[in-house]
């Protein structure tokens, strides 16, 4: 997973520079950052499973609209699922409810089978739509988007080093690995094997640092003043205006229908 | 270790937010510029634990490393693994956005608090003595963490206490890898770099020094700029 911060292409991320950008990736990103959070907001507070699920296809859908790899984007999707999966073989059988079968002495009830289904849209809803909608938005651009809205520019440089050195320092990880390979180590349930990687992540934070102090030492030498320049050309257009409209429509139809539908059982 | 969108209360979600707001606002005020540049790259080498798997049994997890963190950073492990998150929330999908407040407490407050207790044993002994207290906070700052995850799971509803019950006792061998690999580390950090775990004595005794050379320098670029 580490080829996003890949060092071929140090700080982009998929994005497919040279080439026209999809539909999605043509709006501001500031519209798309902010669609992405109340998309998630949206979808947690919806109670139905129904209203969820077209949520999902919403998100679905959206994939269409980018230029993200159909087969690459879910298998991300699934890689989440696998965190969860426990949970939500679990819920149903610690629920209390209407058994509705029972496996080994223990009974699965309705409620907490819909809950489990529910939790397991939502998170997939929510993680597709974002990959979405931040599809071809680099880790870069991504800092300078959250800087115009006003997240604190400490947090915002903090994130723009922390890019910038991810591909550098896992360089360094493997070239220490190599080190370790060559004079014949192999990770085993040893406890030789844990001091190993003990000693190998300490050596990593020892060169981090000291590339940490080379790196204050350069800067200063260039008159660093406590400020970055942040170099983009964001443009807010009217129709980045019309995707935020229509999108903050479609989150308020959800919500209400959603609501609704309770009232009409 | 991560919650995903979705499960969790309302409540919760906004309590965890709540509380990673605090916290990243103490740990930015705990941040000043010239300090920025080494937390983003040991930010960033705490990401790349992240991505280092260590072999358990027939599998194999990956590392955390937040009780070193904490250790190394104090309150700027907050902001330091915030960030972390983020990107791999943002990038991977690993999580989720509207649960970000709350891994973010479970992951950094335990960081924090291990690391002020710890941090000034671990710099007050010799490395071997080090090591073991280093041990300690690593694996120390993994359980604080899910029994963190097991109250986020359990005040959202009944039915999660036994997955949370069962991601404590699953977390179990983590711990105990977490804490010697953890050892190890800062045992190797005391004798090649002690200053990177002695970060609190060391805030006090640079403090002034770092604002010295500061001021007067700021004092000369204004004077330089109303020179024109």
């Amino acid at each position: 997973m580490s080829h996003l911060f890949g060092h071929d292409q140090p700080l982009g991320a998929q994005a497919s520079s040279g080439t026209a950008p999809s539909f999605v990736g043509s709006f501001d990103p500031r519209v798309r950052v902010v669609a992405a959070g109340l998309f998630a907001i949206m979808v947690v507070a919806l109670h139905q499973v129904e209203f969820a699920f077209g949520a999902f296809l919403v998100a679905f859908g959206t994939v269409f609209l980018t230029d993200l790899p159909l087969r690459l984007t879910l298998k991300r999707m699934a890689a989440m699922d696998g965190f969860i999966i426990v949970m939500l073989v679990m819920l149903p059988f610690t629920t209390p409810g209407t058994p509705m079968f029972s496996l080994f002495g223990a009974d699965a009830s309705k409620e907490g089978l819909m809950h489990a289904v529910l939790i397991g849209v939502r998170a997939n809803a929510v993680v597709l739509m974002m990959l979405c909608l931040l599809s071809g938005l680099s880790p870069v651009a991504l800092g300078h988007t959250l800087y115009r809205l006003k997240c604190p520019a400490a947090l915002v440089h903090l994130m723009m080093f922390t890019v910038r050195y991810i591909s550098v320092l896992h360089d360094e990880y493997h070239r220490l690995r190599m080190a370790m390979k060559l004079r014949g180590f192999r990770a085993r349930n040893t406890f030789h094997t844990y001091r190993s990687f003990g000693y190998l992540f300490g050596m990593l934070l020892v060169r981090s640092l000291e590339r940490a102090e080379r790196v204050l030492d350069a800067m200063k030498c260039r008159g660093f003043s406590g400020h970055f320049p942040m170099i983009d050309h964001l443009e807010f257009k009217s129709r980045d205006v019309l995707f935020g409209v229509g999108f903050v429509a479609l989150i308020f139809a959800f919500v209400l229908l959603d609501r609704m539908y309770v009232f009409a059982y | 270790m991560h919650i995903v969108d979705g499960a969790l209360a309302p409540e919760v979600l906004i309590g965890g937010g709540v509380i990673a707001v605090a916290g990243l606002g103490l740990g930015l005020r705990k941040l000043p510029i010239d300090k920025i540049p080494a937390t983003g790259v040991l930010s960033a080498t705490f990401f790349v634990a992240s991505l280092i798997h260590v072999p358990v049994g027939p599998t194999s997890v990956h590392l955390i490393m937040s009780g070193l963190a904490g250790l190394v950073l104090g309150w700027a492990a907050f902001p330091a693994l915030f960030v972390g998150l983020l990107l791999q929330a943002v990038f991977f999908g690993f999580g989720g956005l509207t649960v970000l407040g709350v891994n973010t407490v479970n992951i950094a407050m335990p960081a924090v608090l291990i690391g002020l207790t710890f941090r000034g044993l671990v710099a007050r002994s010799t490395p071997k003595v080090a090591a073991i207290w280093g041990g300690i906070a690593g694996a120390a700052s993994i359980a604080v963490t899910t029994i963190f995850v097991a109250i986020s799971l359990g005040l959202s509803g009944e039915g999660f206490i036994p997955a949370a019950k069962l991601v404590f006792f699953a977390h179990i061998p983590i711990m105990i890898i977490e804490g010697l690999i953890s050892a190890a580390a800062v045992f190797l950090i005391c004798k090649a770099k002690p200053e990177l775990l002695r970060t609190d004595t060391a805030d006090i005794a640079h403090e002034p020094a770092f604002d010295a050379p500061a001021s007067p320098q700021t004092a000369t670029t204004a004077h330089e700029a109303s020179n024109g």
